[in-house]
């Protein structure tokens, strides 16, 4: 027993898909989902997504990674295991400098790429679209935009048709196992 | 740099990808290398680098069992080879994070049909540069005290005063960072690589490393912003690492490694031998794998006046170093610089001017740089020199200090020769496996640049 | 004080415990286990152990881990004294002192030596005694690794075939009858110089037993030359001392007096005291040196004539003739007015001097000077030199021997066949007397041609009694039971002449006792034990009148002999080459060439040109049929036409360590030509030879290192040694750590009291267990030595003078090896100590690149590799022995410190008393160079020394604060002459 996930409509350039995706979402649609073998600039507008937070993520990573950085140079070097070395002071900034800022960028990155990954929910290896035996053109030079089934306006025919109408090379519709 | 003065420096106005190429077309340009069986020329290369590099782990074994001994380092000159080589390839490390990183965020598109193979590059050579520090030390089972975990019985630190401990620090962090950067960039590839294979392994092995990429605006969205900012990290960070390398010198009281110029130098000069190394390995895939009009002229040209560019930069600091110390009236400071010149190992400073400094004027002239021969020659002479620079820079530092009682002479062993080839094999090695079974050029960026076929103009 | 009962008859097991010691002892204990371990593995069957085959290696483990058990700690039988520097009795752990004394060819040092657990590991100079006065040379100091010498010989050998003491005894009984040797006719004795009262008496007792017997004293460095100049001069067998502290003048004629020529160290010590200054306004001696080779002694010279040996005589008698003793002379010896002037303006106070090397008459010219200048009975004076009854000279013995007038020859602790003069055909006549009977520490040449060679006692395991050419008389204690069942001399004597006393400690005690009233006996026999001498044993001092007439009869003109001559010496590292096998002199560089491992040809950088040869080319060396080859080595200051080549090198049958290394000359040195041969024929031999110095560069490139003025110019400017060069106020960064609290542990070396006798570079290997690295790890500069002593030539290439540096680690306040070190392995004491963690070090080798003096040493390999356990014994448990991989350099004696600190505390808490820690070096030092404090204690020696102007610090410039800081140099040369 199956059911219906939703439509995909292919399109052979990245103008097309971005077009097609205003018109449907000027007609209300919601629940889209646009793939592109490379980044489309102006789809994510179209698509009216967020500006991503990664930023801010890095930036608290990159805050903790000098926090960190300079505790465990203050901490061992003058708290717990004092040692007179050629004379110098047990903690001062400017040697502590150069590894407080790796730490920092450390942390960054790993916060960035862990972050982008979950954000994207990934990894995650199945996804309906897969079933789709064409759709793994997306990574090569096919631009789909799927209509989820879910979509309040979804309608089995007309949808299909709407998008054949805005210039999709090829509208199909897309059973999930369940 | 007059020439560079007048006009945009990179040619942005010629086509980056010659021919009228359609996505399909470049997808199976650059997938056809993964999939189909290697050229002869890959098979003997692999040999080749294979076996030194089971030479290499030979003799690192017997270093480990024997000791520093089998090496030529001595009292006073306590570092040569070793080290000489860890600097240099951490040197040829940077290119790559700077193609990806700094050209990146300057905007410099040219940079997309290189870059994915100068990171990998990168990752490797650093690796390379890493067994150095670590076997280097008298005792390598000890190495792992370099740490900052408390050791010995837990109560033990390390001294975060020391450039080595910078060089833990900075080392890592940055191998890390590049590695990550790499494989982010690699992430939409893979899913292409996923979706055409052919055989059930390729599809797992594929499918689990593009972690169920979709190309889906949401994953595009964030995935650009990640990008975006690992590229801002990774620029001040490869400025960061050559600097701190240079301090393992320029921190010293040692006459003719106590210089404030270093970290520029040094950074300059990684710079310099990296792309060398990138024009080195470019040449020869962009020729085994027929991808001229990927990696086209364009690009050789731009990376030869980078070239040029950063090699009159290392030149002007040795001019700077000299004067430094003719001006600084130091005694100890100025004879360093005189035994450079004249003393014992003057032929490898003279070797070092030759390749680093005169060679790359070449690139002045346009048939220069749209000539692979000579760009050939020249990435070989540079990396050459580049090594020497090292060597110069440690061993007639070292050989010659301030008492003169304690003055001595440093002959590499054939253990020396040996380690260093060696590491020459694991990072050829690691690079043509990289070659057979990774996409070679970042597929999705580069269709990015080309034409739609929607209309006429640029995807932009 | 209570004796130290020690008394079982089967050697104990180390305390420590190595178990299998205890199971294999009765076994390795046997003479039978012995005589197979001889046979599995002859002597000589193993290689140097760096070229060793594995199998060889796997050979001598075995070996070594069955004779373990003979080493394994073994107290002397009979009871011996604790100095009462020791404490009472044996604490486990606690080191015990004994007095004893060492015997040098017939230069006779007092010793305390160190034992723990019952093994010598140390040895120092005995403060009571006269030749020692607490200091002692880089011989005694190495003769402790010689004692554990795995070559050493180990049984009786009969034809070169295992055998035993027993079977010896068998033989001697037979053979020493007078029904076989009737009076003794075709015996013959050749015995190296032991001045020992009680040997005598057992020699002479078998001299009375074969009255024909004939008895020789051979030393191939002797001083036969000063003893019979004084024969000449006095009529007399004399010898003569000098005493150079009351010398305010002193001109040495080809005299390495602070050198090999006089083995002893009291010359040094008194020497240095007339040098030492503490402000500009102190007078401080002069000293005028004339010789060929460039010596020690030339080094410390304030005015120093390049003259040949050969023409030494002429340059004497210019100086007799400037003096008004003899007619006027012609020879161009211009400085001979001016020095005659400043001498007879030191009458009694001034001393003249000759070397071993010099003829007879030379020395009897000298003689006549001193007593000119009145000097004799001031800086001068003299013991008489009995001869032993029936004494034959060395070349009667050969003209014997080759006659075949010799029957039986026995031959105590010397080595002839290979020493003895060329002119004698020794070696090729020695088998034809029937029986040879040899008796030393190894189976050397001689002992390997004998037809007995006995294993001898090592001094260290020997009961004895030993004088000093003024008479004083030392016991020698064993510090331990012999490892080898070897014998003293005076035992093998009593054995062949049935002596009342057959164990050398019956000899020597019943000698002495014997010549006590018995109620005093047991308490002057104590007391001598414990001082280390017997009081009121001094000889009584002569003041002779020179028999003018005979001196100047004797004296012929010499014409100045053209062509080259040929100079030998006694080798500073292996002496004659008695020392070849010990690793630690061998390896200790030359004073003046810096060279290690080998003794070279020297010649100047003119004479060198002459020859077309440079450093390394290998010479082909002539005279009188005669030939020997030698690597050149070019040594600014060297005489022109004059090749200096050292004695004692290039051993055939010898250790692992000492054969073949080096070139042997004595196949060139004759009886008549001792000292020096004219006329020799050199020539390239058209081939190079490594020859590897410690150090490579001899200038100071300008460098104010070694900081030097005339006496003149120091009273003109005070604080020259500061102002030789500007330092910048330097400021830090950091507030910085502040070294005001309790002890502040520093350093002082008075560069014009150091001589450069290797002497500390020694001790400190001794105290510190410092490893030898050999002759190609040298050659890659990889010499472990934390004591280094520096020589830098100074002023023009002919005629330079040259100045000593000890240098060690500097302890800096500001250390820059700590800051780089990423381990923290390297740190700062509270009390100011550059400390090193060996075991937290993981060797970056950081640390030695930043250190600006470079006296950090780094196991590159594993030095001890293939250690035998005799050898394990010397190492000095107070010390940890350093892997490889790790870093290492001097600690300022860190466990001498602690030692001291514990005791201090034992005994009330009391604080630690200034000089009452002595670092090895300075504890050795025969000049008294280096004084080691606190700095923190304004009224100690050492903070006093760094008020003084001289006081420098080396590299101030850096700012790095070093603990160690030097005293300048002052040279006092003649106004006349300058």
């Amino acid at each position: 027993m199956s059911k219906l996930y939703g439509v995909l409509a292919e399109f052979d350039s990245p103008e097309e898909l971005v077009e097609a995706v205003r018109a449907v979402r000027a007609r209300g649609f919601t629940r889209l989902e646009a793939c592109t073998p490379f980044p489309v600039h102006g789809l994510d507008e179209a698509l009216g997504l967020a500006r991503s937070p990664l930023g801010w993520i890095a930036l608290a990573a990159a805050a903790v990674g000098v926090a960190a950085a300079l505790l465990l140079q203050w901490w061992t070097g003058a708290v717990d295991y004092p040692l007179v070395v050629g004379g110098k002071p047990f903690f001062a900034l400017w040697p502590s400098v150069p590894v407080t800022f790796e730490l920092a960028v450390l942390l960054a990155s790993f916060a960035v790429v862990i972050g982008m990954l979950a954000l994207n929910g990934l990894p995650r290896l199945y996804h309906p679209l897969f079933e789709d035996d064409n759709f793994r053109r997306v990574t090569d030079d096919r631009f789909v935009l799927a209509v989820e089934a879910a979509d309040p306006l979804f309608h089995a025919n007309e949808t299909p048709a709407l998008l054949v109408r805005l210039g999709a090379l090829e509208v199909r519709l897309l059973e999930e196992k369940a | 740099m007059a020439d560079l003065a007048i006009r945009e420096p990179f040619e942005l106005n010629a086509p980056l990808i010659e021919g009228r190429r359609s996505y399909s077309e470049i997808t199976s340009d650059v997938a056809r290398v993964v999939e189909s069986r290697p050229p002869r020329f890959w098979y003997i290369a692999l040999a080749v680098s294979g076996a030194l590099t089971l030479v290499f782990f030979a003799v690192l074994t017997h270093l480990v069992r024997t000791g520093i001994g089998i090496w030529g380092n001595n009292q006073p000159v306590g570092w040569a080879w070793d080290i000489t080589n860890f600097v240099f390839w951490i040197g040829i490390g940077h290119a790559g994070t700077l193609i990806s990183a700094i050209l990146f965020l300057f905007r410099q598109r040219w940079r997309t049909s290189i870059n994915r193979a100068a990171e990998a590059m990168t990752i490797f050579a650093v690796m390379c540069a890493g067994i150095f520090p670590l076997l280097h030390t008298g005792r390598p089972w000890r190495a792992y005290w370099l740490f900052p975990v408390p050791n010995q019985d837990l109560v033990l630190w390390q001294n975060f005063r020391s450039p080595l401990m910078w060089d833990v620090f900075a080392v890592s962090t940055y191998f890390t960072v590049s590695l990550l950067f790499w494989y982010v960039g690699m992430i939409p590839d893979l899913a292409t690589l996923r979706d055409r294979a052919t055989t059930r392994l390729r599809q797992i092995v594929y499918g689990v490393l593009s972690l169920g990429w979709r190309g889906s605006a949401r994953h595009w969205n964030h995935y650009e912003k990640a990008y975006l900012i690992l590229a801002g990290l990774s620029t001040p960070l490869v400025l960061s690492v050559h600097s701190i390398v240079s301090f393992d010198f320029a921190v010293s009281i040692l006459p003719g490694w106590h210089a404030t110029i270093f970290p520029p130098y040094f950074v300059a000069g990684a710079i310099f031998s990296g792309f060398a190394m990138v024009i080195f390995l470019m040449i020869i895939a962009r020729k085994v794998y027929r991808l001229e009009h990927l990696i086209t002229m364009t690009h050789m040209d731009n990376m030869c006046k980078i070239l040029l560019a950063t090699g009159t930069i290392v030149g002007y600091a040795y001019a700077v170093e000299f004067f430094t110390a003719f001006f600084s009236g130091n005694p100890y400071e100025r004879y360093v610089f005189v035994n450079r010149v004249t003393g014992p190992y003057a032929w490898a400073v003279w070797t070092m001017f030759a390749c680093n400094v005169f060679a790359p004027q070449l690139f002045w002239f346009k048939m220069f740089r749209r000539n692979i021969a000579v760009m050939f020659a020249v990435s070989i002479i540079v990396n050459v020199g580049m090594w020497f620079e090292r060597f110069n820079i440690i061993v007639t530092s070292l050989h010659r200090d301030f008492l003169p009682s304690s003055w001595g002479h440093f002959t590499p062993t054939i253990y020396d020769v040996l380690t260093f080839a060696g590491s020459v094999g694991l990072f050829l090695t690691l690079f043509l496996l990289f070659l057979r079974f990774l996409p070679v050029i970042a597929i999705s960026e580069v269709k990015g640049v080309v034409p739609s076929p929607g209309q006429g103009k640029g995807g932009h | 004080m209570s004796l130290v009962q020690i008394s079982d008859s089967t050697p104990k097991p180390l305390e420590t415990g190595r178990r299998y010691w205890r199971s294999l002892e009765e076994l390795a204990g046997t003479p039978q286990f012995r005589r197979w371990v001889e046979r599995e593995f002859p002597r000589g069957a193993s290689e140097l152990l760096s070229s060793s085959s594995r199998r060889t290696l796997l050979k001598l483990m075995a070996a070594s881990f069955g004779l373990a058990g003979l080493v394994a700690c073994r107290r002397p039988q009979e009871k011996i004294l604790p100095l009462s520097k020791g404490v009472e009795h044996y604490i486990p752990g606690k080191p015990l002192y004994y007095a004893t004394a060492m015997n040098l060819a017939g230069s006779v040092t007092g010793l305390v030596v160190e034992a723990h657990d019952g093994r010598p590991t140390k040895i120092e100079g005995n403060p009571r005694h006269p030749e020692s006065l607490g200091a002692c040379s880089a011989f005694a100091q190495a003769s402790v690794l010689s004692l554990y010498d795995p070559d050493r010989s180990r049984v009786v050998l009969r034809q070169g075939r295992p055998s035993s003491w027993e079977e010896f005894a068998r033989f001697a009984a037979d053979h020493f009858r007078a029904e076989v040797l009737g009076r003794g006719s075709g015996l013959w004795l050749v015995a190296g110089s032991q001045p020992s009262p009680s040997y005598e008496a057992v020699r002479n007792h078998l001299l009375g037993r074969f009255p024909e017997a004939r008895w020789v004293e051979f030393e191939p460095i002797s001083r036969e030359a000063m003893r019979r100049g004084a024969e000449l001069a006095f009529d007399r067998r004399l010898e003569t001392l000098y005493d150079f502290g009351k010398a305010r003048l002193i001109v040495a004629f080809d005299a390495d007096f602070l050198g090999v020529d006089s083995p002893g160290v009291r010359a040094i010590r008194e020497f240095s005291r007339g040098r030492a200054v503490v402000s500009e306004t102190d007078s401080m001696s002069r000293l005028y040196v004339a010789e060929s080779r460039f010596s020690i002694t030339g080094a410390m010279a304030d005015h120093r004539f390049r003259i040949r040996s050969s023409e030494m005589a002429n340059a004497v008698e210019a100086l007799a003739s400037a003096l008004g003793l003899m007619p006027a002379h012609s020879g161009n010896f211009p400085w001979a007015a001016a020095v005659a002037r400043d001498l007879a303006a030191h009458r009694g106070a001034s001393l003249v001097l000759a070397g071993p090397g010099q003829p007879p008459e030379v020395h009897a010219l000298v003689h006549l000077i001193n007593e000119a200048l009145g000097n004799f009975g001031h800086t001068v004076s003299f013991v008489a030199a009995e001869r032993a009854p029936g004494e034959a000279s060395f070349e009667e013995l050969a003209a014997a021997l080759a006659s075949g007038r010799v029957q039986t020859l026995v031959v105590l602790d010397s080595n002839p066949v290979f020493a003895a003069p060329a002119d004698f055909d020794f070696a090729a006549n020695f088998s034809r007397a029937a029986t040879t009977i040899h008796l030393g520490l190894e189976a050397d040449e001689t002992g390997s041609a004998a037809t007995w060679h006995l294993p001898q006692a090592h001094y260290l395991e020997s009961w004895g009694d030993l004088r000093t050419l003024d008479g004083t008389v030392s016991i020698q204690q064993p510090l331990i039971y012999p490892l080898y069942d070897g014998r003293t001399p005076a035992e093998l004597l009593a054995l062949l002449s049935g002596y009342k006393d057959q164990r050398a400690y019956d000899i020597v005690r019943n000698y002495w006792t014997a010549r006590w009233p018995a109620q005093e006996a047991e308490r002057r026999w104590r007391r001598a034990l414990h001082d280390g001498l017997i009081e009121g044993t001094g000889a009584a001092r002569l003041v002779p009148a020179v028999d003018r007439r005979r001196v100047l009869a004797a004296w012929r003109p010499r014409p100045a002999a053209g062509g080259i001559e040929l100079v030998f010496y006694a080798s500073p590292s292996v002496w004659d080459g008695r020392f070849a096998n010990n690793g630690w002199l061998q390896e200790a560089p030359e004073p003046m060439t810096k060279l290690t491992w080998d003794n070279a040809a020297l010649i100047s950088p003119a004479t060198a040109k002459k020859l077309g040869v440079t450093s390394g080319d290998v010479v082909l060396i002539e005279h009188e049929g005669r030939s020997a080859e030698a690597p050149v080595w070019i040594l600014p200051g060297q005489t022109d036409d004059s090749i200096a080549v050292a004695l004692g090198y290039g051993r055939t049958v010898c250790g692992r360590v000492g054969r073949r290394v080096g070139h042997n000359v004595y196949p060139l040195r004759t009886s008549r030509t001792a000292g020096f041969a004219v006329g020799v024929n050199v020539r390239p031999a058209g081939r190079r030879y490594r020859l590897v110095s410690a150090q490579d560069h001899h200038a100071m490139e300008g460098r104010p290192l070694v900081r030097e003025a005339t006496l003149r110019y120091w009273r003109e400017h005070p604080d020259f040694a500061q102002h030789a060069v500007h330092v910048p106020e330097l400021k830090s960064l950091y507030p910085e750590h502040q070294y005001t609290e309790g002890y502040q542990w520093g350093m002082a070396i008075d560069l014009n009291r150091c001589v450069g006798c290797n002497a500390c570079i020694l001790a400190c290997q001794a105290e510190n267990n410092i490893p030898i690295v050999g002759k190609r790890e040298v050659a890659r500069g990889r010499e472990m030595h934390w004591l280094r002593v520096d020589r830098y030539f100074t002023g023009d290439e002919e005629a330079p003078e040259a100045v000593f540096q000890p240098v060690a680690c500097m302890h800096c306040e500001k250390a820059p090896c700590e800051n780089v070190c990423p381990v923290v392995a390297t740190v700062h004491s509270p009390e100011g100590l550059n400390e090193m963690a060996y075991n937290r070090c993981v060797g970056t080798r950081y640390c030695s690149n930043n250190c600006p003096y470079k006296v950090r040493r780094f196991n590159f390999l594993d030095w001890h590799k293939g250690l035998e356990e005799s050898q394990k014994l010397v190492f000095n448990p107070d010390v940890t022995v350093r892997m490889r991989g790790v870093m290492e350099k001097c600690t300022f004696c860190v466990q001498r410190i602690e030692e001291k600190r514990i005791q201090a505390k034992a005994e009330g808490r009391r604080p630690l008393r200034d000089g009452e820690i002595l670092t090895a070096c300075q504890q050795t030092c025969p000049a008294e160079a280096i004084v080691f404090g606190n700095i923190n204690d304004p009224a100690s020696r050492v903070a006093l020394i760094k008020k003084q102007n001289r006081n420098y610090v080396m590299l101030e410039e850096l700012n790095v604060r070093p603990r160690t800081s030097y005293l300048a140099r002052i040279r006092n040369p003649n106004p006349e002459l300058v």
